[in-house]
């Protein structure tokens, strides 16, 4: 018995780490000091669904789309505990935006379905590039199931129905809801749990097809380090956009209805400010002047 | 999908709470107003809820044209489905060409579950609307009066202009506090249309077992003063130092995000594009580099002092007042300065 869970996640830019030193003078940021870093609230959708795993057994797939480096989430994952990740790779899917990516992954939910039914569908709030929340309400509703988001704690799976406490932005309320429903996790959901030092061991020669097709050039040998892998388990499963049934109309440039116009990098104006110096007089004559000009007082 | 309707009106999704209107619903209309008016057609409010037509003088008094009210006692409490399909339902009558919506919780579960249904585009979080023209780089098409959807991305640091040309409405939610509340003007007269959905109780999936409401523990809109600490105050203790300042200036006390994530303070405290958008009339930024997430979030206050001890940190190029020193020296200096002239 148990439930299949299934964790959608993502790779992004550490925006986080944005301080002084990633900022150019020119006030524009630079990128190539961003680490890339597992989303931090998948991590948390991530933590949710091994505590419901422990607590009612099942299984724990975990799902990420991206380039092929985005396996370093799933390596990630199997160290955490999860127990399949799947990797969805593809050129064509290149330039979706938040609906067209949302299709992609509801046809790889779909495919999962197909294998064995998931219960449960769990994703972090939002990532921190694109801060949109908007692909889990997406997958959701092609996969016509409600949602849950903004939650903070699972509170019990029972009887075909998930019982949960969500942030509703006045407050918090209390909801029951039917499986299967996707749900989204904030930060205050627990914490994630470090990766086990067995684990690490264990998964970290996981890699998937376009993993060893970079990694070692040769076909011939290629394929006979898949096998190799495959044979211990630690080939990392791999679709494209065919594989998992997508109608290519949906995905990429052509399947996002919302294009971008411009993008600014976000510069300084650097008008000039007047200079205080750490002195006694000096800040009092800023106050001074600050009372004068009704700003304060 | 639904066809582009260059005669469509726009709409604002004016959200409410247990018979109270959410202020965001208000701050659309000031948008709202000016985008149909550019665009030559009507505003619309659209209000969901049990017993919501009551909201009406209000939603027109503060900019609407018409007021659609959508009542059902199965709207009571806010739940995804219903209210995404009587809103799926009234878009796909009525065709409006804009539908913007509060970048609330509510307002981000309910937009982009509506626009997967209408397989419409969606841009969340925007700072800014306007009208304009569109050419597609791929197929040289051009697109007149577009909704110009202008957000904050990568984190803050790319400001991007996001068009739909075609798989209408174009649909946007809008962060609370960006734009400024209207004043009401009561000679206003508008429309008022009743939409009685017919829902029945298969379609609310979730049972809402309890809710509460939390007072926000600070309100950082209202604040005239607001005092900031960062990253560079330190440590939880030495944020002591962020209140006693604004104690003594009677101010609210703010944060950036690496200070909550320290957790020296509450996350009610966090300005920014994570946190609450603030207008005070004076900011005063204690320790804080000034990252742009932070930035979009307190950037409109009148007057900024920044206080941080690296001189090249970015918060200096928005300040008004810059003092370049140790925190722990200046701050005692501040409240001295400001006690003696009281």
């Amino acid at each position: 018995m148990g439930y299949n869970i299934v964790v959608l996640v993502k790779q992004v830019p550490d925006t986080k780490r944005i301080t002084g030193e990633a900022m150019r003078d020119d006030g524009t940021v630079n990128r190539s000091a961003l680490p890339a870093v597992f989303n931090p609230e998948d991590l948390h959708a991530l933590e949710a669904a091994l505590e419901l795993k422990e607590r009612y057994g099942g299984r724990v797939t975990v799902v990420t789309m991206g380039p092929p480096q985005a396996c370093e989430v799933l390596r990630d994952s199997l160290e955490r505990g999860a127990d399949d990740v799947v990797l969805i790779t593809d050129r064509r899917a290149a330039a979706s935006d938040t609906l067209a990516t949302s299709y992609i992954l509801f046809r790889a939910v779909r495919k999962l379905v197909a294998e064995q039914p998931v219960d449960l569908v769990v994703c972090g709030r939002q990532a921190i590039d694109g801060d949109t929340a908007q692909v889990p309400p997406q997958t959701a509703e092609k996969l016509g199931w409600p949602q849950v988001t903004y939650v903070e704690c699972v509170e019990e799976l029972a009887g075909g129905r998930l019982r949960a406490r969500r942030n509703t932005g006045e407050g918090t309320e209390r909801v029951d809801c039917p499986l299967p429903c996707l749900l989204t996790v904030t930060d205050q959901a627990p914490a994630p749990r470090p990766a086990s030092a067995k684990r690490i061991m264990a998964v970290k020669k996981a890699r998937s097809r376009a993993e060893i097709e970079r990694e070692t050039p040769d076909p011939a040998q290629a394929q006979a380090r898949a096998e190799a892998l495959q044979a211990r388990g630690l080939l990392i499963t791999q679709w494209d956009l065919q594989d998992i049934g997508a109608d290519l109309a949906w995905c990429g440039r052509d399947g996002s209805p919302t294009k971008v116009k411009r993008i600014q990098s976000v510069v300084l104006k650097g008008s000039g400010f007047k200079k205080v110096e750490p002195t006694e007089e000096a800040i009092a004559t800023m106050v001074h002047e600050l009372i004068e000009d009704h700003t304060i007082g | 999908m639904i066809e582009a309707n260059r005669e469509g009106d726009v709409w604002v999704v004016a959200e409410q709470n247990d018979g109270q209107l959410h202020d965001v619903g208000l701050e659309l209309l000031s948008k709202g107003r000016e985008l149909a008016e550019t665009l030559g057609v009507r505003l619309t409010a659209v209000v969901m809820g049990a017993d919501v037509a009551r909201h009406a003088e209000r939603l027109i008094h503060h900019g609407a044209d018409c007021v659609v009210a959508a009542e059902d006692a199965l709207l009571a409490h806010y739940q995804t489905n219903p209210y995404a399909k009587v809103l799926c339902r009234l878009i796909e009558e009525h065709k409006p060409q804009i539908v913007i919506y509060g970048a609330t919780p509510l307002g981000r579960d309910l937009a982009p579950r509506v626009a997967s249904a209408l397989r419409a585009g969606l841009t969340a979080d925007c700072t800014d609307l306007d009208i304009g023209d569109h050419v597609e780089p791929g197929t040289k098409e051009k697109y007149d009066r577009l909704l110009l959807q202008i957000r904050p991305a990568f984190g803050g640091n790319i400001i991007a202009t996001i068009v739909n040309p075609e798989r209408w409405p174009q649909m946007a939610t809008v962060r609370e506090g960006v734009m400024r509340l209207p004043d009401a003007d009561p000679s206003r007269r508008g429309e008022v249309v009743r939409f009685k959905p017919d829902l029945s109780p298969a379609d609310l999936p979730l049972k809402i077992l309890d809710h509460t409401k939390t007072a926000r523990k600070v309100n950082l809109k209202a604040a005239r003063v607001i005092v900031a600490g960062g990253a560079g105050v330190g440590s939880k203790e030495n944020f002591r130092l962020i209140w006693d300042l604004a104690n003594s200036l009677g101010a609210a006390a703010g944060a950036s995000r690496a200070a909550v994530d320290n957790g020296w303070i509450d996350k009610d405290h966090q300005v920014g594009q994570t946190g609450t958008t603030v207008r005070p009339a004076l900011y005063i930024a204690v320790g804080i580099s000034g990252a742009v997430q932070h930035r979009a979030g307190m950037s409109e206050a009148q007057k900024i002092v920044a206080i941080n001890a690296d001189p090249h940190a970015p918060i200096f190029q928005v300040a008004h007042y810059g003092i370049v020193g140790d925190l722990n020296r200046v701050i005692p200096m501040m409240i001295d300065a400001v006690k003696k002239r009281v």
